[in-house]
């Protein structure tokens, strides 16, 4: 019979993935340490800023009334949207099946992790008074008082929890029994520390019909909570009557912007990663265009939107929404909106090109687009929106500064500093889910 | 070091062989095999003619819970400092889902790591012999047994396919 191209199943011998993914944890390379030292370098400057915010308040912040939520809220968006294509990939696509996500679902959940520890991080720098951010858990407190439940927010605070608990279990899950398998290959003290994080892992026929159900539960509860978690985030704009905000089209519009970012970001990350930790031959081109086409489906959802918010403003006949969207094209910040509209709307349908999609380069060189573009759009709807709402008495505009820029890079640099060095101790590649593609051997041979 | 089993460890190189040797263990009335694989493997799990795992009823009980839970947190606490705004109701469904909808995919989760530790790490059968190389490429399968009835074993096993057979007599 014919061999059928199955072009995600991995050529290799299970032996041989063992092999090939444990020796991506030996010694750093030079090239290594220098990125893990630039990575805390970023981080450093983020944390100083934030110790003077601490010192002198929230003045150092760009904010102008009525504009007071600017970079930082833009940024904790960004990275929270940066998360939703890590859960897309381990949990969405795994209930539909799909073979190819075995090898990059590791790598992109452990983004999920880190993406979505960054933006936690910003509700509490952005807040005025930040030893005071557990006002927003509803404890028993001594003046009786409870959040508001119906404020979107407060949502958001429950959105997030849930989402950095049930990414952070899925990963550690996925990871235990990869843990094992490199704890009995390697030999030594390391052998010793992994033995404690694999916590009893054997692969038994017991553990496996535990953890297989276990997984499926798992993905299928993630799968409605990546949907829900980024229309939440939406709704901190679309739930207030604020024009450019208060759409329905909103959610959607979030979803599938956070999960286009998200394989930017996927790009950005495992493009030089597969180089450097030599899985060439694993991360295929093939695995490259398969999230291109995800990212040009989302990327085209993106246009949709865009186009449909602004033909709504115009149809709606209403002379807020109208003034919004004409100021966000043509106003004092119109180079950020029309940033957002080329880097996702334009630059996405250049993946219709096969060619482009296979070509890592060029896939590399448009993630850096869809990064920035995507940072511009969550700029875009946070202060085009704030700067001018209704009376143009109450307009005023506002402008990043220095901590503002600070605090952007320091969350870089805290997002790189986990990636690079989960990426150093634990297997980037799921060795055992990428083992249960490989068949066993036979002593027939063949299937 | 845990207290080992008395019992037969047998290594398989090929699925189809190690397939063979549980159906004919299964056959000769062995019970309380370990079979080790380095991933799922549904001809194992069919040949071993396990249940399906119970870890759904902690999935299901998280889920309940938390969905209860959010839905009492969130109308107790609305109730206990009757706030009006906007003419709104006190405690309403709508708002609240959203609430509810986040505490039962997280108690579900929860629940359902809960139910790998508890059925997996807790409740598992001790002493077993193990090989490093399970993890790997190879397939083990431990026959609990009598130290006279290894010699019965081992040769059932080797006939099956077996790479290698070893036994460890306490």
């Amino acid at each position: 019979m014919a061999a059928v191209a199955q072009p995600h199943l991995p050529t290799q011998t299970h032996a041989e993935v063992t092999r090939d993914v444990v020796g991506t944890l030996g010694a750093p390379s030079k090239g290594y340490l220098l990125l893990l030292a630039g990575a805390i370098t970023f981080f450093l400057i983020g944390v100083t800023t934030f110790v003077i915010e601490l010192r002198v308040g929230l003045g150092i912040a760009g904010y102008n009334p009525p504009v007071m939520w600017l970079v930082y809220i833009t940024n904790f968006v960004f990275w929270v949207g940066i998360g939703h294509a890590g859960t897309l990939i381990s949990a969405i696509l795994y209930l539909f099946r799909s073979p190819w996500r075995t090898v990059v679902y590791r790598a992109t959940e452990a983004m999920t992790v880190f993406a979505v520890m960054t933006a936690g991080l910003f509700p509490i720098v952005h807040i005025g008074r930040q030893w005071f951010f557990y006002w927003l858990l509803p404890y028993p407190n001594q003046r009786f008082l409870w959040p508001n439940f119906k404020s979107p927010l407060i949502w958001d605070v429950f959105a997030i929890g849930t989402y950095l608990t049930v990414s952070t279990t899925f990963l550690v899950v996925g990871l235990v029994p990869d843990i094992a398998a490199v704890r009995d290959k390697v030999g030594g003290w390391r052998s010793k520390v992994y033995s404690m994080f694999a916590i009893g892992w054997k692969g038994t026929d017991n553990q496996w019909r535990h953890y297989s159900r276990a997984y499926l539960y798992l993905a299928a509860l993630a799968t409605p909570l990546v949907l829900s978690v980024h229309s939440v985030v939406s709704w901190d704009f679309a739930m207030s009557i604020v024009p450019g905000w208060h759409g329905t089209i909103f959610a959607p519009y979030f979803v599938a912007g956070a999960i286009y970012s998200g394989i930017g970001m996927v790009f950005t990350l495992l493009i030089p990663l597969r180089k450097a930790l030599k899985l060439e031959h694993m991360i295929t081109e093939y695995h490259f265009e398969q999230l291109a086409k995800l990212t040009l489906l989302t990327g085209s959802i993106l246009f949709y939107a865009y186009a449909m918010e602004y033909f709504v403003a115009w149809y709606s006949g209403n002379t807020f929404e109208q003034t919004t969207f004409f100021r966000r094209a043509f106003g004092p910040q119109w180079w950020a909106g029309w940033s957002m509209i080329i880097c996702n709307a334009f630059v996405s349908q250049l993946l219709w090109f096969r060619k482009i999609r296979r070509n890592v380069t060029a896939l590399f060189i448009i993630s850096i687009f869809i990064n920035i573009g995507m940072w511009f759009e969550r700029y875009v709807i946070i202060a085009s929106s704030l700067s001018n709402d209704f009376l143009p008495y109450a307009w005023g505009q506002a402008n990043p500064t220095w901590a503002d820029w600070g605090i952007l890079i320091g969350s870089f640099g805290w997002f790189g500093m986990w990636f690079l060095m989960f990426a150093r101790t634990f297997p980037i590649v799921a060795i055992q889910e990428v083992k249960e593609l490989i068949p066993y051997p036979r002593r027939k041979g063949g299937h | 070091m845990a207290k080992t089993v008395p019992g037969v460890l047998a290594t398989f190189r090929h699925v189809d062989a190690a397939v063979d040797a549980i159906r004919s263990l299964r056959r000769q009335g062995s019970k309380d095999l370990t079979v080790y694989t380095a991933a799922p493997n549904h001809e194992i799990e069919l040949a071993l003619g396990h249940k399906v795992s119970p870890v759904r009823l902690f999935t299901l009980l998280g889920g309940i819970t938390g969905c209860t839970a959010g839905l009492a947190m969130t109308f107790w606490m609305s109730l206990d400092w009757p706030l009006l705004v906007g003419g709104k109701p006190i405690a309403t469904v709508p708002p609240y889902v959203v609430i509810m909808f986040e505490l039962t995919v997280l108690c579900g989760s929860l629940m359902t790591v809960t139910g790998i530790v508890v059925l997996s790490a807790l409740l598992r059968k001790k002493g077993a012999a193990y090989d490093p190389r399970y993890t790997d490429d190879r397939i083990g399968i431990f026959v609990p047994c009598r130290p006279e009835e290894f010699g019965t074993v081992e040769s059932m096993l080797m006939k099956a396919g077996a790479e290698e057979v070893r036994h460890d007599a306490d």
